[in-house]
């Protein structure tokens, strides 16, 4: 079998930084046993006005299911005091998905024969024209995970093109380096998120066999290294499913927790993306994440951090998320194309990474949002 | 009651009741100001959305005062920059300084407020400083020109009322200027408290944004904060304000 590189090692590339809360995340997963949890411990997290690392461990616990009503209860009541009724709107923009991983579980990997593309700044242009003209002010830029194929100088190129036609500029590309932040930053990017996937770093290994995303503690220090580059705000999230997803939310929560101590001033955001099961079957995999458990995850993070923007994936179907940002979710994209150039009039050039389930248009969603009785907001930013 | 006005720099206002805007459907913020009969409502700049989608400034009504807030700034340079982009886009020369650098509590920078607020009152604006009621704060931003200080009475969106009560009362005595408590203001009776205790005006949002009824729950502040006003300028008995007081004069043993 060939040989990988070591997970754990940083490439010669790679910023350091001198940080403990790497170790602190692992260490607080290591120990987290979501099943010690008693019925008590979710009672006694209820009472709390404010909940402790203890509370949130206990209402992420399968004890806490049987009072999954009154946690939404509570987490809606959270939503209401920090964001009224607003909710924000945005979209992802996808311009390349060429990619130098090999992550079994995703539809870029390097391995898989589908069409790579990368628009070109003139196509850059006409999708986020296209994007503008629906309503949206805020654009997430996405790349697959190549510094080859889209560099620090592309994405920044975008970025700029960017700051023409909205408010709010954030990224989902690949892990970079202070000064690669600091550029992009520059260029008018003020949010970065990046997907730790897991933080089991030993499935982590098994799940990311080649690229840059290989290396573990680099990526989890991406939202400090963007931080400490001057960006506004960080989003964290675990793909629920690849792992034992209690653990995982866990240490998601508690890698916001940390940061949020540390640099007091971030915007901290979750998103909750889930690995769709194929088959529900408790025998097979009892740790299936299915609708139940996803929002009793958005609820346990609504309530720890009251004040986090919680975004809600299209991986998730109308009526889930028409529901959830009633709950705990304050942000929902709309007009969601996963492939490369779907949003102009030209051809689609390069393929989805994964299959959405809900295809509804911005107007269809602002619609929506505001029959049930809720505000859609299209920027809640200003740029300074 | 009716020459009873609030004067915040040179303006006068008959409501003692300024609300806020952020949290809203937008289409019952009419209905909010109107039982309200609030003349200030706020405005946080960033939301104040140019483009062709609903913006939140055709929903405010004509006749009210707008006070923008420099709501995203983190320092004092970026109020400055906010208030001043709130003057050229038409929103008058009221500015509420609003600086967090705390994204969990959304606790005021009060020195980076100080700064801010010097700047901005040099340029000409009517500024109304948000701020963690600190006395010393509170005479540097009289010094430093502001037009009325807005002391938290707990964390924004809270709820919890009048946890700075014996703070804000300092305010009340010794600045003088119009002490509007800002903040965590979660109940009409709640806001009465503060009225009654001396404050010149309240400022609430959450409160009446999330209510079940919006318009009536305006209706309900707005009586709550006249109600108080009323009993302050009334002045509360002295067993209210002052505790328990013997029937029989303690001193009439005193031979005179």
């Amino acid at each position: 079998m060939k040989k990988r590189i070591d997970h754990m090692n940083y490439l010669p590339d790679m910023d350091k930084i001198k940080s403990d809360i790497k170790d602190k995340v692992i260490y607080a997963m290591n120990e987290y046993n979501a099943d010690k949890y008693t019925e008590n411990d979710v009672l006694a997290a209820l009472e709390h006005s404010s909940k402790t690392v203890k509370d949130f461990a206990a209402l992420l616990s399968p004890a806490a299911l049987p009072y999954l009503e009154k946690i939404a209860q509570q987490a809606q009541y959270e939503t209401k005091k920090h964001f009224g009724n607003s909710v924000n709107m945005f979209t992802p923009l996808y311009i390349s998905n060429y990619c130098d991983n090999y992550c079994v579980y995703c539809g870029f990997n390097c391995r898989n024969k589908i069409h790579r593309a990368k628009l070109n700044a003139e196509e850059i242009e006409k999708e986020m024209q296209a994007i503008a003209q629906t309503g949206l002010q805020e654009v997430l830029i996405l790349t697959g995970e190549s510094k080859k194929m889209s560099g620090v100088k592309y994405i920044g190129e975008a970025c700029k093109i960017a700051r023409n036609y909205f408010k709010v500029v954030g990224l989902e590309v690949y892990p970079m380096n202070i000064d690669d932040y600091r550029y992009i930053h520059e260029c008018g990017a003020d949010y970065v998120t990046v997907f730790q996937e897991t933080y089991d770093f030993e499935k982590y290994e098994t799940l990311h066999l080649a690229g840059h995303k290989r290396i573990f503690p680099y990526r989890l220090e991406t939202q400090e290294r963007a931080l400490i580059a001057g960006m506004r705000g960080v989003g964290f999230a675990a793909l629920l499913g690849l792992a034992d997803f209690r653990k995982d939310a866990f240490a998601t929560g508690m890698h916001a927790y940390l940061i949020q101590r540390k640099y007091p001033h971030a915007e901290i955001a979750f998103s909750c993306p889930r690995l769709r099961p194929i088959i529900n079957n408790d025998k097979i995999n009892p740790k299936d994440v299915r609708e139940t458990q996803l929002l009793q995850v958005i609820c346990a993070y609504r309530l720890f951090m009251p004040f986090a923007s919680i975004t809600i994936s299209t991986r998730e179907c109308a009526r889930f998320r028409d529901n959830i940002v009633n709950i705990a979710a304050t942000k929902i994209s709309a007009g969601v194309d996963v492939g490369i150039g779907g949003h102009g009039n030209g051809e689609k050039k390069g393929d989805e990474q994964f299959e959405i389930s809900d295809g509804r248009t911005v107007e269809q969603i602002y619609s929506t949002l505001c029959q049930n009785g809720l505000q859609p907001v299209m920027s809640d930013y200003i740029y300074v | 009651m009716d020459n009873d006005k609030l004067i915040i720099g040179r303006h006068e206002f008959s409501s003692r009741f300024i609300l806020g805007s952020g949290k809203y459907s937008l289409d019952l913020i009419d209905a909010a100001v109107k039982n309200a009969r609030a003349e200030i409502i706020t405005l946080a700049l960033r939301r104040a959305a140019t483009g062709n989608t609903a913006n939140i400034l055709d929903y405010i009504p004509k006749d009210v005062t707008l006070l923008p807030n420099t709501s995203g700034a983190r320092n004092a340079d970026e109020a400055v920059r906010i208030a001043r982009l709130a003057r050229e886009i038409g929103c008058g020369d009221f500015v509420k300084i609003e600086i967090i650098r705390d994204t969990k509590y959304l606790f005021p920078d009060n020195y980076e407020t100080i700064k801010a607020c010097e700047i901005l009152a040099n340029e000409g604006f009517v500024v109304m400083p948000y701020m963690y009621p600190d006395l010393n704060v509170a005479r540097s931003l009289r010094d430093a020109g502001a037009s009325a200080v807005m002391p938290l009475g707990a964390p924004i969106g809270s709820n919890k009322g009048l946890a700075t009560r014996e703070f804000i009362k300092i305010l009340i005595d010794e600045i003088d200027l119009p002490i509007i408590v800002d903040a965590g203001i979660g109940k009409p009776s709640q806001a009465c408290e503060a009225m009654e205790m001396g404050a010149d005006a309240i400022m609430a949002n959450t409160a009446i944004a999330t209510a079940g009824n919006i318009p009536q729950m305006a209706e309900a502040f707005r009586k709550a904060i006249e109600a108080g006003r009323q009993a302050y300028l009334s002045g509360l008995g002295r067993i209210i304000e002052n505790g328990a007081s013997a029937s029989s004069p303690l001193t009439g043993f005193l031979e005179n």
